[in-house]
């Protein structure tokens, strides 16, 4: 019972750190039809600015309840420099390439950035665990949990709600989704594709960042933390359907609960296990649970 | 020739037989990013064919690994050929991270350090120091050679010669009565098996193996090389692989901090202003001059 009681909590909080790292990638994807690689980079960018932040923050000796929302702050404003710079600068020259091209030139933007956050922050890890600590425990009979964790699950809770509506309730929102279906039809009728892209990139770069940025205090911010995020979220949006709020977040749910099971029952299989349930229901779903049929175009 | 220089080309060129398996798929349109898996096979194979048989001669068991690259190439196939694009190489990359997985939590395959490979044997010669890593640089040519050969007669083949076909209008080709699906799995058998030789290759040439060679990076490097290389030639494979590693080299021995963003640089730059690679530039240089008379 307990077991089962853990598996549940422990996948719900690694299925929400799934999500907020997958959704920024899967609303690129829907929207531009990029694979961002950059997106590591950018949770690499996030997480060690967010240690950063709460260094200084920490150092001035202020409250910590706000050191939270200082470090979210610091991050996702890195992010959104980044994402302009990278879309303005660097995508917007491959636009209209091979989705397979665009991919690689993520991916070399991705191997110059690793490189640039350890010229920053150097070889060294950053411990940033402050906020966890501040933020207390939970003790629910012989459990005991994070009451960080269940921020985290809220917080994740709250941007797929906010997202969804956003999307589907929302002048913008509806803006996108035309876009999403049809790009030329847009532009045609006077929307403004270029905008959309470069704010629809910054928002999944500021998503980015704040996957790392709220992760800073569970793990050891050391260079390198990018490579293992970048495969993970596209497991988790290839397993739930790319370019869906509900995709992303399916997807965690099932990658977090099967990982949290399998380290609780079977360790030696939990790397294995994220990628085994994506080959899985790739094998029945092609293109992940949630995903619309797509006509082919002769 | 150096011995730095000999023990370059050598991992490069049995490098160059993976990038030679990509360039095969990369005609077709796709891109596997987990041709790392195939590489890691044949390695592992070679290794574990030293731990627990008497087998050494490099000929037998670089053959074996090969085989079961494409056997197991063969297998995943069945899955693997029905994707395209993106999802094609999102696939491959979840197989070869798969291994990953599996090697890390393996103790009895070393783990993340990964085991010793015996040395091989030439007909039962048993060469050492310098004269083993020449006999192992000429083994790696033999195969390359062999290789080459045979793929460049592949393209000449039905099969090869629809590779523009099938990128350019699948849909069309279809109608014409040939599978796709079918000709995607003919290729990953040739790519997967050609990964296998480089793999087995490489695990005798620096005589060890560890999961590192199953990672995403490692897929990425190939991918890498293939871009740089272009599609346009079999020989391209070679070069671009052999440049690529001097350029690795000297980036991590002059610029050790920056060597990522070194080789990032260079791809984008490929990428931007040499779409079709650094075999289009040779092609473009001999161009030049009739275009000017």
């Amino acid at each position: 019972m307990l077991t089962t009681f853990a598996i549940v909590t422990d996948g719900l909080v690694y299925a929400a750190y799934l999500f907020l790292v997958a959704v920024g990638l899967s609303l690129i994807f829907g929207v531009m039809k990029i694979l961002n690689v950059t997106h590591g980079s950018l949770y690499a960018f996030g997480a060690f600015s967010a240690a950063t932040a709460v260094g200084v923050y920490v150092d001035l000796g202020l409250p910590d309840a706000a050191g939270f929302l200082f470090m979210i702050a610091v991050a996702m404003a890195i992010g959104a420099v980044l994402g302009i710079v990278l879309e303005r600068a660097i995508l917007r020259t491959a636009y209209g390439r091979d989705e397979v091209v665009i991919v690689l030139v993520t991916y070399a933007v991705f191997l110059i950035l690793e490189d640039t956050v350890t010229l920053i922050w150097g070889q060294r890890s950053y411990p940033a665990y402050q906020p966890m600590v501040a933020a207390g425990d939970l003790e629910l009979g012989d459990l005991i949990l994070s009451n960080y964790d269940i921020g985290l699950v809220a917080l994740a809770a709250l941007i797929a709600v906010g997202g969804y509506w956003a999307l589907h309730h929302t002048r913008h929102g509806r803006l996108l989704t035309v876009v999403i279906f049809d790009r030329e039809i847009a532009a045609a009728f006077g929307v403004n594709v270029t905008v959309i892209y470069t704010a629809t990139f910054v928002i999944g770069a500021m998503l980015g960042a704040l996957g790392g940025a709220v992760m800073a205090p569970k793990i050891s911010v050391t260079p390198g933390i990018g490579v293992e995020v970048i495969v993970l979220a596209f497991a988790v949006v290839a397993t739930g359907g790319m370019g869906s709020i509900e995709g992303a977040m399916i997807g965690a749910l099932i990658v977090g609960l099967c990982r949290a099971a399998a380290v609780h029952l079977f360790p030696q299989i939990e790397l294995f296990v994220i990628y085994a349930v994506m080959a899985l229901v790739l094998v029945f779903r092609p293109h992940g649970l949630i995903s619309q049929a797509q006509p082919r175009k002769i | 020739m150096p011995p730095w220089l000999v023990s370059l080309a050598t991992i490069a060129f049995a490098n160059a037989l993976v990038v030679l398996g990509l360039l095969i798929l990369w005609r077709t349109g796709l891109v596997p990013f987990g041709q790392a898996l195939f590489y890691a096979i044949g390695a592992y194979v070679v290794a574990l064919i030293g731990r627990f048989t008497p087998v050494r001669d490099v000929f037998l068991v670089v053959l074996a690994g090969a085989a079961c690259a494409g056997v197991v190439a063969y297998l995943i196939g069945f899955l693997l050929a029905r994707y395209r694009e993106i999802f094609f190489a999102m696939l491959s990359l979840a197989m070869s991270m798969t291994l990953y997985g599996v090697l890390v939590k393996t103790e009895a395959l070393g783990s993340t350090d990964g085991f010793h490979v015996e040395a091989g044997t030439f007909f039962g010669a048993r060469p050492q120091g310098q004269a083993l890593n020449l006999a192992m640089f000429w083994l790696v040519l033999g195969f390359c050679a062999v290789s080459a050969l045979g793929v460049t007669l592949f393209f000449g083949t039905v099969a090869g010669r629809l590779a523009a076909p099938a990128r350019d209008n699948e849909i069309r080709l279809e109608f014409l009565g040939v599978s796709v699906d079918r000709l995607i799995h003919l290729e990953l058998v040739i790519a997967g098996t050609l990964a296998g030789v480089g793999g087995a290759l490489a695990a005798l040439v620096v005589a060890h193996v560890d999961p590192s060679m199953a990672y995403w990076t490692t897929s990425g490097g190939f991918v890498f090389v293939t871009i740089l290389a272009g599609a346009g030639s079999v020989a391209g494979a070679f070069v671009g692989s052999f440049v690529f590693e001097l350029v690795r080299s000297v980036a991590v021995d002059v610029l050790p901090d920056t060597w990522q963003m070194t080789l990032g640089i260079a791809l984008l730059l490929t990428i931007l202003f040499l779409p079709e690679g650094l075999s289009s530039l040779f092609r473009r240089l001999r161009r030049a001059p009739e275009a000017k008379a």
